[in-house]
């Protein structure tokens, strides 16, 4: 049945992408916080005056959460969003009966 | 320097009056639209992507994260970005893993997500539980937060102040239901981003627009400590564990998650996850550069000297910088912000008391429309006689570690079970069940064995479990007992249900 496995395509499709952005994520955050927690002292290091580097690195996570979720979208209203019409397309359906 | 905070000040009470003016026209116009329980619920599902964006910003952006990370910056610099970052990176995930399914498996709750593939009867208690002890807590630490806020702005007696957050609360939600609470919301949060804004701008109008000059002059006066790491995270283990439950328990607050019910389908919930992350992150950037603000020009003594824990920063710098007219409005957007926050969290309890209780396992779905909105309103009532008597109950208390409860709660008991039942094929009823049973009483069990409750508020010498936030032990059990349950003792019938709903999660109702 060629619709089943479209689907089965779109659901492991999306799966893929959801649990590598937040992978991502995670690693982003937790590599920050566990910078915070073991390696004081470089965090405090100045990139500038008045700029430390762990203010630095705590903007670059809020940068990054928003282009992974700005990411995502880009990829659900192309990708996604097509794949969902597809499935949802007359000649789909009567296949799935 | 001296304050007028406190006293009775004519402007905050015109900008308030103004607020509740404005919000309960909002709630009769919205009454009149409140007709089925579809309305009460979700607005008809006719929010818009930027609207929900800004209503979803409005539900999170509570009065903790605005006066409390402001102060905590304004007191201890660096240390207060890191709550900002944990508060925000739960976004992404709602996006990722969460709201797109959430919005096509269900009706007016995420427990309707488990009860579409799981046996509804157990799911739906057991969701009950989780959920209800999420906003309970919640809930005392907002309209504790309440009762002393409005005391120090406005120099209202903290009962007076609890009853009418209650009072103007049910309000809204009772008359207005979803679409008065949308509304308030998006009010509220476009004053709380546009006060924010205007202050961050007055702030550096004073050092030439030049961020670094702000923070210089802040490492100037109390040191350069201020820009790096302090005291906040000094146990890895207990960081790490804030982090997960801030980071997943975002996903799984109920108010927050009822709100992408209200969106006509799945892309709209989608886009209007972007617009909420880039507001709130916006709004995280701007008190960060506000508690900067309030640690130079007001300074830590003049700060600490109203309220030992920072979170009259905010309020005096508006003054500092913009006089008594500023702290008026200023106040008056804090006010809003308690009222929207404690509204939006009254209206999913009272989902959860009648859609999930009555409606689904009382009646077995045999509710008429009628009945529906009694009960939802009924359970409205309720909810908001416990919350003032609550609130009052625990006047005086240390109810900060509440929130983190909260938070706790919806990443051990909700989080886990709402994303395998999305994503896992396997899961069973007793696996979802006996998971959201035990992330709620681990992460209850945890605090309360926890030096936080037991050395801070009982004063015991020791604490049985080491650590402050119970997150890094609670959200992984919970996982292991869904997962373990549900591989001992398998149920084909359930795998078949997933393989049905598949294209639902994915296409919605068609």
């Amino acid at each position: 049945m060629p619709t089943t496995s479209t689907l089965e395509a779109v659901s492991a499709a999306r799966w893929r992408v959801a649990i590598s952005l937040t992978i991502a994520m995670m690693v982003v955050y937790f590599g920050f916080i566990l910078l915070v927690a073991f390696n004081k002292p470089l965090l405090g290091t100045l990139v500038t005056e008045g700029l430390s580097l762990g203010m630095l690195l705590g903007v670059v996570v809020i940068l990054v959460a928003w282009l992974l979720t700005w990411f995502y979208i880009r990829w659900a209203n192309t990708h996604y969003d097509a794949s969902l019409a597809q499935l949802r397309a007359p000649e789909a359906r009567e296949n799935s009966r | 320097m001296t304050s007028s905070l406190g006293e009775p000040n004519a402007i905050a009470i015109t900008f308030f009056l103004l607020f509740i003016g404005l919000s309960l026209g909002i709630t009769a116009w919205a009454a009149r639209r409140t007709k089925t329980a579809e309305h009460f619920y979700t607005a008809g599902r006719s929010v818009t992507a930027f609207q929900n964006g800004l209503a979803l910003a409005g539900d999170f952006m509570s009065a903790a994260s605005f006066l409390g990370i402001a102060g905590l910056v304004a007191l201890s610099g660096f240390d207060g970005l890191i709550y900002s970052i944990g508060w925000l990176v739960g976004w992404p995930i709602v996006m990722f893993l969460i709201a797109e399914p959430l919005r096509n498996l269900g009706r007016y709750t995420f427990a309707d997500v488990l009860a579409a593939r799981l046996r509804q009867t157990p799911i739906r208690i057991a969701a009950s539980i989780g959920s209800l002890a999420v906003i309970a807590f919640y809930l005392i630490a907002q309209m504790v937060g309440a009762g002393n806020l409005i005391r120090l702005l406005f120099g209202l007696p903290y009962e007076a102040a609890v009853a009418i957050v209650g009072g103007v609360m049910l309000a809204y939600v009772l008359f207005g239901g979803m679409i008065a609470t949308t509304w308030v919301q998006i009010v509220k949060a476009v004053l709380l981003l546009g006060g924010a804004t205007l202050m961050a701008l007055l702030v550096l109008s004073r050092f030439d627009y030049s961020l670094i000059a702000l923070f210089s002059k802040a490492a100037e006066q109390y040191g350069s400590g201020v820009l790096s790491p302090g005291r906040q995270v000094s146990d890895p283990i207990d960081a790490v564990s804030l982090g997960l439950a801030l980071m997943l328990g975002t996903a799984g607050l109920p108010h927050i998650l009822m709100r992408f019910y209200t969106v006509p389908d799945a892309r709209t919930a989608r886009s209007s996850v972007g617009y909420a992350t880039a507001f709130i992150g916006f709004f995280y950037l701007l008190t960060f550069i506000l508690g900067f603000g309030a640690m130079v020009l007001i300074g830590r003594d003049a700060i600490t000297a109203i309220d030992a824990g920072g979170n009259m920063a905010a309020p005096l710098l508006a003054e500092g910088i913009g006089g008594t007219p500023f702290l008026g409005f200023i106040s008056a957007v804090a006010f809003a912000t308690i009222l929207a926050v404690v509204a939006g969290l009254t209206l999913s309890g009272a989902a959860t008391l009648s859609h999930d209780l009555w409606v689904s396992v009382v009646r077995g779905d045999k509710a008429d429309q009628r009945e529906q909105l009694l009960v939802a309103r009924g359970a409205t009532v309720l909810l908001a006689m416990v919350s003032i008597v609550l609130g009052i109950a625990f006047k005086g208390q240390n109810v900060a570690y509440m929130v983190g409860l909260a938070f706790a709660i919806a990443a051990s008991a909700n989080f886990p079970a709402l994303v395998l039942s999305i994503f896992w094929s396997r899961l069973t009823t007793a696996g979802a069940q006996s998971s959201m049973l035990v992330g709620t009483a681990a992460a209850l069990l945890l605090i309360y064995s926890s030096p936080t409750i037991q050395i801070d508020i009982l004063h015991n010498t020791e604490a049985w479990f080491p650590l402050r936030n119970p997150g890094i032990v609670s959200i992984p059990l919970s996982f292991a007992v869904a997962i373990g349950v549900s591989l001992v003792w398998p149920v084909s019938s359930e795998v078949r249900r997933f393989t049905e709903l598949e294209r639902q999660l994915h296409l919605g109702i068609e």
